[in-house]
C-alpha cells in the first residue's frame, strides 16, 4: 500500500526522487559530454571537407567570423594547404525557407567560384523542398562564380534551375548562396586590403 | 497472468497505436519512413521498461498525492538520459528524430503504462508489460512507416524499388491519418477473435 499522504511524506519523497534524478542526469550528462561535442565537429568537418577544394589543415581550428549586418554573423572556415589559401567555407543560412530556417555550407575557391554546398540543417517538405540536399539539385552550382552566375531562380530571372513545385525552397537557397557569397567578397576585399 | 501472457497482450490486445489509441503525436509525426517509425518505437520501449521497472519498485514509497509529479520526474529523467546517449552515440538518428526525443516525456503511453499497471504490479511484470507494449508500438510504427514510404517515396527501408516520386501526400500528413486509419481497421479485423 502507498504511503500516507501526509505532507512530511510528500516533500520527502518528491526531494529524494529528484534529487537521484538529478545525480543520475548530472553523471550521463558527464559521460556523453565529450562524445557529443566530438560527433559536432566530425559533422562540420565532414561538410566543408565536401565543400572545399583539398586542404592540409584544420579549419575549425582557423574559424573567425564575418559580420554582413547586425544579426547576420555568418562563421567562416578558412581552408589552406602547405599555408597557402585554398579556399573558404561559408556557414549561411536564410530565413525564408517554406518551413523555418535553412543552414548551408557553401565553399568557394580563391577565385570566388562555388565548389560545392551542403545542407546543414533544413525542415523543408518531404519529397518536395527537401531535395535540395540531393545532388540533382545543389549539382548545378559546383564551378559556377556568382559573379557571371545570378543567383536567382530563372523564374525571377536568375540562372538557376528552380527545384520542380518548391520555388519558394529555391529561392531560400539563393538567398543563402547570396549571402555566403556577400561574406566571400568581404574577406576578399579584406585580404586586398592587407595586401597593399 | 504468464510473463509471454503480458508481453503478447501488450502486442495484440492492448496494441498502443491500434488498440488504445495513444500516443498519436510521435505516430503521425515520426512515420514518414519505416526506419524513423522503428527508430522512435524503441527509443519509447527503451523509456517505457526502466520507467516501469522503476515505478512498480518505488510505488510503495511514493504518497499517493504527489505520485504523478514523481513519475513524470522519472520518465523525464530516463527520456533526457536516452536524448544524451542518442546525441553522443547515434547522431545520424538523432537529427531525424531530435524533435520528438523530449516528447516522449508527454506520450501518454508511457505515464498510462506507470499508472495502468507498473504501479499496481512487481518489476518483473511491469518490465514485461514494458516490452510488450513497447514491441506492439515499435511494431505498429514500424508498418504505418512501411506503408507510408512505400506509397510516399517508393522505397523500403531506405531501399529504392521504383525510379521517381511516389505519391508525395503520403509522405505528407493527411498520409499519415490515411494509413493509420486503413491499419486500425485491419488490425482490429485481423485480431477479432484473438482473446
Amino acid at each position: 500500500m502507498a504511503m500516507e499522504s501526509s505532507f512530511k511524506n510528500m516533500v520527502l519523497s518528491l526531494t529524494l526522487v529528484c534529487l537521484v534524478c538529478s545525480v543520475l542526469l548530472g553523471l550521463v550528462y558527464g559521460v556523453t559530454k565529450a562524445p557529443i561535442e566530438a560527433a559536432a565537429v566530425a559533422k562540420t568537418n565532414a561538410a566543408i571537407s565536401a565543400v572545399v577544394p583539398q586542404f592540409d589543415n584544420v579549419p575549425s581550428e582557423d574559424v573567425f567570423t564575418v559580420a554582413l549586418s547586425e544579426d547576420e554573423v555568418l562563421t567562416v572556415y578558412p581552408a589552406t594547404k602547405g599555408g597557402e589559401p585554398v579556399g573558404y567555407a561559408v556557414e549561411s543560412f536564410t530565413a525564408k525557407g517554406f518551413s523555418g530556417t535553412v543552414k548551408v555550407m557553401v565553399g568557394f575557391d580563391t577565385e570566388g567560384a562555388i565548389c560545392g554546398t551542403s545542407v546543414l540543417s533544413h525542415s523543408e517538405t518531404p519529397g518536395l523542398g527537401a531535395k535540395m540536399t540531393e545532388p540533382s539539385f545543389y549539382g548545378q552550382f559546383v564551378g559556377k562564380n556568382p559573379s557571371s552566375f545570378r543567383l536567382e531562380v530563372k523564374k525571377d530571372g536568375g540562372d538557376i534551375d528552380a527545384i520542380t513545385a518548391a520555388t519558394i525552397s529555391s529561392r531560400a537557397f539563393a538567398d543563402a548562396l547570396r549571402r555566403a557569397y556577400d561574406a566571400y567578397l568581404k574577406i576578399n576585399a579584406q585580404n586586398t586590403e592587407c595586401d597593399e | 497472468m504468464s510473463k509471454a501472457g503480458i508481453i503478447l497482450k501488450g502486442i495484440i490486445k492492448d496494441n498502443p497505436t491500434f488498440v488504445l489509441v495513444l500516443g498519436m503525436c510521435p505516430t503521425l509525426g515520426t512515420t514518414t519512413s519505416a526506419i524513423n517509425g522503428m527508430g522512435m518505437g524503441l527509443a519509447t520501449m527503451f523509456v517505457l521498461v526502466l520507467s516501469n521497472i522503476f515505478i512498480s519498485l518505488l510505488a510503495r514509497y511514493i504518497p499517493d498525492k504527489v505520485r504523478i509529479p514523481c513519475y513524470i520526474v522519472i520518465i523525464a529523467a530516463f527520456v533526457t538520459i536516452l536524448q544524451l546517449l542518442m546525441q553522443a552515440y547515434v547522431p545520424s538518428l538523432y537529427e531525424v528524430l531530435g524533435l520528438y526525443i523530449p516528447l516522449i516525456v508527454v506520450n501518454c503511453i508511457v505515464l498510462g503504462r506507470a499508472e495502468a499497471f507498473a504501479n499496481k504490479n512487481t518489476a518483473m511484470d511491469s518490465a514485461c508489460d514494458g516490452i510488450g507494449i513497447g514491441l506492439g508500438f515499435t511494431l505498429a510504427l514500424t508498418v504505418i512507416g512501411l506503408v507510408r514510404e512505400m506509397l510516399g517515396s517508393g522505397s523500403a527501408f531506405g531501399v529504392k524499388f521504383i525510379s521517381g516520386d511516389g505519391m508525395l501526400a503520403f509522405v505528407l500528413a493527411p498520409g499519415a491519418f490515411f494509413v493509420l486509419a486503413y491499419l486500425m481497421v485491419i488490425f482490429r479485423q485481423l485480431t477479432k477473435n484473438v482473446k
